[in-house]
């Protein structure tokens, strides 16, 4: 993935199958010669946790799915069956719902730590939108997997979901009816969300494949946002970045074991343990907490369709950053004036999200619109209009002049150059 | 302070501060409670209360549970269900860990249908301990037609089908204190929340019965189940409302999550092995990168 191979085969075996499937070679130019910034923080640990993560979704999955049985009447009985008499099902079961929590936290440290170093710029843009994509394909399976154990949430979220398509003009009732297999969300909505939930998950691999690809050919950005310039700014991937990523992914772990072990139904719903009751509605429906930002935007618009509207456009616009960025300096480091509205941006997101999680009524609804207007206006408004007002910092000419000064300003330790 | 952090606190402050202060006002509000908006029950949060099952090391009390099992089954099997045990589980180390004879025998004092035999009739047998424990109804509808049209819910799931939200701030809080108690807590804070005289302006409906801290409505169908006196403990516990309450309260706390106890102790020991794998990993780096400025 990182142009010619450096990769030597030794034994007799080694070269034969070389010449024959360059695949040694591949790994090792990618991930053990392959050319890292010297100067990569702990945010950047985060795609090989997200990496790490949808392994381990994947595989506890897999084996959640032979205890597992998609249907209406006994969906729910089985997934007890799983915490009570599979051997570790509990365990498994807590790794794959804290998980897909997991995930979501380290997708949006992920998304932001892009937005924070402008990692989507020019020439990532093909990188960033494959990042969209898997976000998208993310949350298609995260949905639908929490609708597999047939609970009330389960139920009444897909309900209200579903629900949403049939808002399309002319089409929409179709299309629901099309979603559902039928004229109301039943069993056959169950099998197919589990048929559909056991596939993403490896649709989502074959794009962080593309987007790795992507990532390789254009190398990776960094604090700074200065390109790469010569081999002084790189240390290669191994040891240097897979030793940092394995302490970053184990302390993740230490936070998701945290969850697991001691407030696993702390992320969920207690109403996900009452088994599905389409005659009775709870009192209050919410989605899982890493949709809240999403279902707020939804439901600050009057109309239905408009609110579907904007919560699809508050994800699509994300596709357009590229373009509506007009500064041309990457990194927030060297932006006064952008670092400050992106953490504007940060609270104005946890705040949807505490939003989405309260009664549609009263000062939440105000607030929800205030929100969500100011959402996309961080878009459409401040990033074009900051790129051309703002007089950036002025930006060292390389990265090892930017490590350079740091470290004789910060701590004046005695430097040795790598 | 730079302009983003001001601006952040603020924001932060609206949405935080605004619903906080307005969710405050609510149980005021509850008597002048009027269709068309969102219900805001239970009146009272239930209190927190202390559980051997809380916390890092937390695990269950064999005694405690063995004596929820009985109230369970002296007062609330009448009523509600608990499908999801079985006679096999009540001996499990960690859960009530009674005696396989014990089980056994408990087992034999129920009836099950068991079927088609030979002649392909369906017939009546002692339960054995693989057997689940049988609930009380038949079904759903019978179980409603038989309490005044609404059905006792099945308890297995009770311990953590319930939870009374407290807020965006206990809620942080609770991710370090790691408070999973809600469940148990509800119920106690429910079964011991009878007898208590309605605000002004709360109606009663007929046929329920007033209870503050039920989660769905200001009364529900349920009376009272519980009074002093009602069941013998054998080990001497004392013989309170209070006392039964917390000790089914737990006991279906372990119904909703039987390898509580495993977890806990497992976790403890993932979190062991995984801080200092973290540590060795750092000393690693350190030594990698340490000829790189970075």
């Amino acid at each position: 993935m990182a142009g010619t191979s450096t990769y030597q085969p030794k034994s007799g075996f080694a070269k034969w199958f070389e010449a024959r499937l360059p695949i040694v070679g591949l790994v090792h130019s990618s991930f053990v010669v392959y050319p890292t910034p010297r100067n990569l923080n702990y945010w950047w640990t985060f795609g090989a946790i997200l990496s790490v993560m949808l392994g381990v979704q994947i595989i506890t999955g897999v084996v959640l799915a032979m205890h597992y049985t998609p249907h209406a009447t006994l969906a729910m009985g089985s997934v007890e069956h799983i915490m009570r008499d599979v051997n570790y099902g509990w365990l498994l079961r807590y790794l794959h719902a804290n998980g897909a929590s997991m995930f979501f936290v380290a997708v949006y440290v992920h998304i932001l730590r892009g937005m924070y170093y402008g990692s989507y710029k020019e020439p990532r843009e093909v990188l960033w939108i494959l990042g969209v994509i898997i976000f998208l394909l993310m949350m298609a399976t995260a949905f639908m997997g929490y609708v597999l154990p047939w609970g009330q949430m389960s139920f009444w979220g897909a309900t209200v979901i579903t629900n949403l398509f049939s808002a399309i003009p002319l089409v929409g009732e179709s299309i629901t009816t099309w979603l559902w297999g039928g004229f109301a969300i039943d069993n056959p909505t169950l099998n197919r969300f589990f048929s559909l939930h056991y596939l993403l998950p490896f649709m989502i691999a074959g794009v962080v494949i593309l987007h790795i690809w992507a990532l390789h050919v254009s190398g990776q950005n960094n604090p700074t946002g200065i390109d790469i310039k010569s081999k002084d700014d790189t240390v290669p991937f191994t040891p240097h970045a897979t030793i940092k990523d394995s302490f970053g992914i184990i302390c993740f772990f230490i936070f998701f074991a945290w969850f697991v072990f001691f407030l696993p139904n702390y992320l969920g719903h207690p109403d996900n343990y009452i088994p599905a009751d389409p005659l009775k509605t709870p009192a209050h429906i919410v989605p899982e907490w890493y949709f809240l930002p999403f279902y707020a935007i939804l439901r600050a618009i009057p109309s239905k369709l408009g609110g579907v509207i904007a919560m699809f456009s508050s994800i699509a616009i994300l596709i357009f950053i590229p373009w509506l960025d007009t500064s041309r300096v990457r990194s927030a480091t060297y932006r006064p004036l952008y670092r400050q509205f992106f953490w504007i941006f940060v609270a104005t997101g946890i705040g949807l999200g505490y939003l989405g999680s309260q009664p549609p009524e009263g000062i939440y609804v105000i607030a929800g619109r205030i929100l969500t207007f100011y959402y996309f206006a961080h878009f459409l408004l401040v990033m074009p209009l900051i790129g051309i007002l703002e007089r950036p910092k002025s930006v060292p000419s390389s990265i090892t002049e930017a490590v350079l000064a740091k470290t004789r300003s910060g701590h004046g330790a005695a430097e040795s150059k790598a | 302070m730079s302009l983003a952090g001001l601006a952040g606190i603020a924001a932060l402050a609206l949405v935080l501060a605004v619903p906080a202060s307005a969710q405050e006002a609510e149980p005021a509000a509850e008597a002048e409670h009027h269709e068309g908006a969102t219900a805001h029950y239970p009146i009272h949060k239930p209190e927190p209360q202390s559980w051997t099952f809380a916390g890092f090391f937390g695990k269950f009390d064999t005694a405690q549970l063995q004596r929820g099992f009985q109230v369970y089954r002296e007062v609330c099997a009448s009523c509600h269900g608990l499908k999801l045990v079985a006679f096999r589980h009540l001996g499990q180390e960690g859960g009530p860990h009674f005696g396989e004879e014990e089980v056994r025998a408990l087992a034999a004092e129920y009836q099950v249908t068991d079927g088609p035999d030979d002649a392909g009739d369906m017939f009546e047998r002692p339960a054995r301990p693989s057997d689940y424990l049988p609930s009380p109804f038949a079904n759903d509808q019978a179980a409603a037609a038989a309490n005044g049209g609404a059905a006792p819910p099945d308890l297995s799931l009770m311990g953590k089908a319930r939870g009374v939200s407290r807020g965006v701030l206990w809620a942080l809080l609770d991710f370090f204190t790691q408070y999973q108690e809600g469940g148990p807590d509800y119920i106690h804070a429910l079964l011991t929340g009878y007898d208590q005289q309605p605000a002004a302006g709360v109606t009663v409906p007929e046929g329920t019965h007033y209870n503050p801290y039920f989660i769905a409505g200001p009364a529900l169908a349920m009376p009272k189940p519980l009074s002093d006196g009602q069941v013998t403990y054998a080990d001497g516990a004392p013989g309170t409302v209070d006392q039964y309450s917390r000790d089914v309260s737990a006991f279906l706390m372990w119904a909703a999550e039987p390898h509580l106890t495993e977890r806990k102790r497992i976790g403890f020991q993932v979190f062991l092995f995984l801080c200092i794998f973290a540590g060795l990993l750092y000393v690693t780096k350190k030594k990698v990168w340490s000829g790189v400025s970075h």
